[in-house]
């Protein structure tokens, strides 16, 4: 089980200070929320992406790649990748070079974004949506399994002879896990290849989730990737901790009355009721989240939303320190506990190569010799396979 | 192709011929209490449980005051979230034989509450299902809102609206010609009612209405897997 944060990257008014931090000073703040993140014993950090304002994280893989170098074991990872807006062939290509700069320490997570406008200025249409991730994701799933592949879609120009570089470490492509709040289609898309499904948890009644994943579950068995219970759940959720329930609410209820999204709303006592917020103690934090295992089943992966509503970043760092330090020892002994036999473990590069490659070496590409032409044509690695050149040599 | 789970929509005996409770209810935007509104609407519903008295059906008539369901509603709207009374709300008119709607006009159309209300419910919720549609105002001025305005939108829901819409100005208010406009739109209301017609288009037609995983008050959990966006899921390239 692995626990972490996850930040949707907004800049964001604090209504307290009054103050709305600028996007130097956020970036630097998310910089060290995600060195508190491993500091403090958690597992992963998320960064979303976002290409307008009041968002920082338009390229999330230069963030990541600098995190994981300022960091030893934690696991970067994304809340979401436009699988929509991006080219699957960039993704390919930064997220390789990700996973090899933080030497397998990384996933990622991909989601469609619901921003109408930032679709077209990217050259896509927001109702295209759908199929256009689902397209997207297929193709990005051979580029990461195939050297060479050549292939034809409804979305982008064909690829003829496309190698996307560099390999992924150890030619074993980072572990995928898809976002989703309501597309039975992208459920069934994580059944069908294996991966992971994560729900974000955050703004609406777990029944509304509890559709997806139940989905989701009995799909990945019906695909022979294991039993419904095997299946890779992953789960968000949102807290406000301090030492007496008393001051939480008190100190949270200015920024969640202002929260983007469900601020000027409910009030702070009904959406608590309603979703899975939890604003409190630390014991009640963690009474709230092991409910989560049993609405949802056993799951792998737990992200909190700690840095939005504008909460400051020293609010936010003694947030991890309560959340690293009280709430997240306790589960995993909890859910440790609780888990039932057989269930998988949250995916680790580590993992995924023993899979692959058991006590064998995993393979190393090496491109064959540039041969002027800058085409590597069918056969871009030593070890490839290269039907055309064996042929050749026969005559 | 998902088929409507009757039970829940309709949890009681059925036997033609034999007298059964149809459920009927009201939504009132007025503010004041009693408001015009409400009074029309409980006139139409007094006449219904009359009408429908005369065929042998008890008529259980309940009444949703959007007044009391104001906050929840603009939270259902700005955060998508339902409240526990908006949830009652829902929950009855998912149930519902027949409706009656009725709001006040202030400014040219029906109440922002009013609209408000219906533009959170569900695309499906009350498809096939009859409706009275009525509007009071302080002037005629405002006499066609109900058929040039409210109508659209319960076109949109798929309802059916009855063929006599009702307004009530002050004046209208002493004269009797609005009594004889009432008992129409409740006879209307009554054999559209007594017909079944909404549990047999639902029976027979609910999946060739648009449905999201979850809607229809959360009754819509069949997932279509025969579809060109679950091919699409599974492999390959969109279709050209």
């Amino acid at each position: 089980m692995q626990f972490g944060i996850f930040s949707v990257s907004d800049i964001t008014r604090d209504p307290v200070s009054g103050q709305t931090p600028s996007e130097a000073e956020r970036i630097d703040a998310i910089v060290k929320i995600a060195r508190k993140t491993e500091e403090v014993g958690m597992d992963v950090f998320a960064i979303g992406e976002h290409h307008n304002p009041p968002f920082f994280s338009s390229a999330p893989t230069t963030l990541l790649s600098y995190i994981a170098a300022i960091t030893k074991r934690l696991v970067v990872t994304t809340s979401t990748t436009l699988i929509t807006t991006n080219d699957p062939a960039r993704i390919a290509e930064e997220y390789a070079m990700l996973q090899h700069l933080s030497k397998g320490r990384m996933d990622l997570m991909l989601g469609r974004g619901n921003t109408a406008p930032v679709y077209p200025w990217f050259g896509q249409d927001i109702r295209q949506g759908l199929p256009l991730a689902l397209e997207n994701y297929n193709l990005l799933h051979r580029l990461w399994r195939e050297d060479v592949v050549d292939w034809e879609g409804k979305f982008r120009t064909p690829l003829q002879g496309f190698t996307s570089t560099p390999r992924p470490l150890d030619d074993v492509p980072p572990f995928v896990w898809h976002g989703s709040i309501r597309s039975p289609e992208i459920a069934e898309q994580a059944a069908f290849y294996g991966d992971g499904f994560f729900a974000n948890n955050i703004f609406w009644p777990k029944e509304h989730y509890q559709r997806l994943i139940a989905f989701y579950r009995k799909r990945f068995a019906h695909y022979g990737h294991g039993t419904p219970e095997q299946a890779i759940v992953g789960l968000g959720g949102q807290a406000y901790i301090a030492r007496s329930s008393q001051d939480a609410i008190k100190e949270f209820r200015p920024y969640f009355n202002e929260a983007p999204v469900y601020g000027h709303g409910p009030t702070m006592e009904d959406f608590m009721e309603m979703t899975p917020l939890s604003v409190g103690s630390p014991q009640e934090v963690i009474d709230k989240t092991l409910t989560f295992r049993e609405s949802f089943g056993d799951y792998q992966r737990q992200l909190w939303l700690m840095d939005h509503a504008g909460l400051p970043v020293g609010k936010v760092l003694d947030q991890l320190e309560l959340l690293g330090g009280e709430v997240v020892p306790v589960l995993r002994k909890e859910l440790a506990a609780r888990r039932a036999d057989g269930v998988a473990e949250a995916p680790t590069h580590e993992l995924l190569v023993q899979a692959k490659y058991g006590d064998a070496q995993p393979r190393q590409p090496r491109p064959n010799a540039n041969r002027g032409d800058n085409v590597t044509g069918s056969s871009p690695y030593q070890d490839s396979a290269q039907p055309r050149a064996a042929a050749l040599r026969e005559n | 192709m998902s088929t409507f789970p009757q039970e829940r929509y309709d949890d009681r005996a059925r036997h033609d011929g034999r007298p059964q409770t149809l459920r009927l209810v009201v939504v009132s935007a007025g503010t004041s209490d009693p408001s015009s509104s409400r009074l029309l609407a409980d006139r139409v519903a007094a006449r219904v449980e009359s009408l429908a008295g005369q065929g042998g059906h008890a008529v259980a008539a309940s009444v949703i005051e959007l007044r009391e369901l104001a906050t929840e509603i603009a939270t259902a709207m700005t955060s998508q979230l339902t409240g526990p009374r908006l949830q009652a709300a829902i929950d009855a008119l998912a149930a519902a034989d027949g409706i009656v709607v009725s709001t006040p006009v202030y400014k040219a159309g029906p109440s922002g509450l009013f609209t408000s209300f219906f533009h959170v419910l569900d695309n499906d919720l009350l498809i096939g299902k009859p409706v009275v549609l009525a509007a009071t105002a302080g002037t005629q001025r405002h006499a066609l809102v109900a058929d040039d305005q409210m109508r659209p939108l319960f076109a949109y829901l798929r309802t059916l609206a009855v063929p006599t819409s009702l307004f009530a100005a002050p004046e209208d208010w002493g004269d009797a010609a609005l009594n004889k406009r009432v008992d129409r739109a409740a006879t209307e209301l009554v054999l559209l009612m007594d017909s079944g017609f909404a549990r047999k288009v639902r029976q027979e037609s609910w999946g060739s209405y648009q449905h999201e995983l979850g809607s229809a008050n959360g009754t819509e959990t069949e997932i279509d897997l025969d579809t060109d966006m679950m091919r699409l899921a599974t492999g390959g390239s969109a279709v050209r």
